[in-house]
């Protein structure tokens, strides 16, 4: 039982992270980010050397965890707000479709890249070993990993309400996100507070990246995409662009798909993603507006 | 020298030309009511103003410098806030927090709140009930309190002149009247520039000062707003627009 709640919690937490990735952009740019899963990858591979070989050739990776962390958020960050920098700052005045399918082209860029130099090939890699070690809780055997994965989340999350609450700078985003105008007329600095969305989003594909690459101990260019798609469900569950919401609805599909795994009967399993995906869509229709809808749907000048 | 200058200012929405060759100017320390029927373009002059909305030929200088299509949040800087029709409150934040906001181009990210502090007490002083109801959420409160709300959050920037769309709109005829007492008190206090917009002309007549009629986005009538407002061109200025 213990062992559930564990599972849901840490596979929640990846959702949660990616979903909160994806709503922080779009709060203040209504742009769908689709390259998002791809930072994710791209922080992953900046832990080895180019190279594409089957064997990683490790790199930063084997720096002591007081260092590789913030190395990783920093590419991360990083890399998203080069992009906001180079590309989406063009298309700042364009509408959301034409937005959206640069993000898609970007993502596309930055995949290609990275299986120019690495190959398509999943290398094996192992992050912070020591973590896999089991852990004795209440009765249950846990790797220690997932409950650093939980920790870790309940922290970035703590940490970031307390950020956008407390910080002048929070305060900016807030209101940029609600209405983009209305803040700029009362000085808030436009550049600055989209580049801060990509930046924390930025280092939010870096966390997950650190968590996925270790709970799997492979560097895949695909990886990405497999935990963005159930995060862009979350993010819309959650209502676009409302930051509870996405946490919420990360949580909740992190736990539906550990429950189903679960509960359904042992022939069913293999189709656990079409039950999470049916749950979803009877969210929507009872809910279009997602669990928390957003505020402010003015749009951005 | 003027505070505020417009010369031949045209704004077009695609093929719709909402504003066409407008040109004013406002002097420091002077109140200026821009009326008008519905659609004649007066939200999209100040909006023009305050960079919001792009213009397709003209220019406008504040405080002497050019402004034409900076980014708002410069203008803001020069010295010019804008209460938008509808007013846009921040709903999610609480009043504090929307008062605090235009805090951020004069003190930095080190102590803003204890920075703020002196101006959020001034405004709190005109506004006795943003205090009680500082913590609150700001899309809770009525129309009249948004109203103030908008006006005090304008006031924190510290502005030169105050740009305010409509304040009356939706409001009973006494929560207006207490509108326009506390700007009338805040004018004189401060020494404030106002360009308020309004549909009818009776308020401008009551509080006086200049007034400009828009009809078609064009400027028809420029004057004393009693003088205009008791004579007849008025009328024929107001009800020429039924005419086609
Ligand atoms: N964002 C917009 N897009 C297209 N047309 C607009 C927009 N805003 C205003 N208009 C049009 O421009 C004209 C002037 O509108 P507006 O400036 O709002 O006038 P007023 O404030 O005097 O009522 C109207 O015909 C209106 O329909
Ligand atoms: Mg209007």
């Amino acid at each position: 039982m213990l062992q559930i709640l564990f599972d849901a919690l840490s596979l929640g937490s990846l959702y949660a992270l990616g979903a909160l990735g994806i709503a922080l952009i779009f709060g203040v740019m209504r742009l769908v980010n689709f390259a998002h899963g791809d930072v994710i990858a791209f922080c992953v591979f900046a832990l080895l050397w180019p190279s594409t070989d089957a064997m990683a050739i490790v790199f930063a990776g084997q720096l002591p965890w007081y260092l590789l962390v913030p190395f990783v958020l920093l590419c991360g960050a990083g890399l998203s707000v080069l992009c906001e920098i180079v590309v989406f700052r063009r298309f700042r005045k364009a509408n959301p479709a034409t937005m959206m399918i640069t993000s898609f082209a970007l993502g596309f860029v930055i995949r290609y890249f990275l299986l120019m130099l690495y190959s398509s090939r999943p290398k094996s890699i192992s992050l912070l070993p020591t973590l896999s070690q089991p852990v004795e809780i209440f009765g249950a055997r846990l790797p220690l990993l997932q409950l650093i994965t939980i920790i870790a989340t309940m922290a970035i999350l703590i940490g970031l309400t307390l950020f956008l609450r407390q910080t002048r700078f929070g305060l900016e985003m807030r209101a940029a996100a609600e209405n983009f105008s209305m803040a700029r007329m009362l000085g808030v600095r436009a550049n600055r507070v989209i580049m801060g969305a990509f930046a924390l989003s930025g280092a939010l594909a870096g966390a997950i990246a650190l968590i996925f690459g270790s709970q799997t101990g492979t560097a895949d260019i695909q990886m990405g995409a497999s935990i963005m798609l159930m995060a862009f469900i979350a993010t819309v569950i959650g209502g676009l662009g409302s930051l509870g919401g996405a946490v919420l609805a990360g949580f909740l599909l992190g736990a539906a798909s550990v429950v189903m795994q679960v509960m359904l009967p042992v022939d069913a399993r293999p189709f656990r993603d079409a039950f999470v995906y049916g749950a979803v869509i009877l969210v929507l229709l009872f809910r279009p507006q997602g669990l928390i809808a957003a505020r402010g749907t003015k749009e951005r000048v | 020298m003027s505070l505020l200058a417009l010369s031949d200012i045209t704004i077009r929405y695609s093929r719709l030309t909402a504003v066409r060759d407008v040109s004013f100017s406002m002097a420091e320390g002077e109140i200026l009511f821009i009326t008008g029927p519905n659609g004649a373009g007066k939200s999209s002059l100040l909006r023009a103003i305050a960079g919001v909305t792009p213009v397709a030929g003209g220019r406008i200088d504040l405080a002497g410098q050019e402004i034409t299509s900076q980014a708002p949040e410069n203008i803001a800087r020069l010295g010019f806030s804008m209460v938008p029709e509808g007013r846009e409150v921040f709903g999610s934040l609480t009043i504090e927090e929307n008062l605090l906001i235009g805090t951020g181009m004069h003190a930095n990210n080190r102590g803003w709140r204890t920075r703020a502090a002196s101006e959020l007490e001034a405004v709190y002083a005109t506004f006795p009930m943003l205090k009680e109801r500082r913590n609150g959420q700001a899309g809770l409160l009525s129309g009249g309190q948004q109203q103030m709300l908008v006006i005090g959050r304008a006031l924190m920037t510290n502005p030169k002149l105050i740009a305010i769309d409509e304040p009356s709109l939706g409001l009973a005829p006494n929560i207006t009247d207490q509108v326009y007492e506390r700007l009338i008190v805040l004018r004189a206090q401060r020494g404030l520039t106002l360009l308020i917009v309004e549909q009818s002309s009776a308020r401008a007549m009551m509080v006086g000062g200049r007034m400009i009629l828009m009809r078609g986005g064009q400027i028809v009538l420029d004057g004393d707003a009693r003088t205009l407002g008791n004579g007849e061109a008025i009328q024929a200025a107001y009800f020429g627009y039924e005419d086609h």
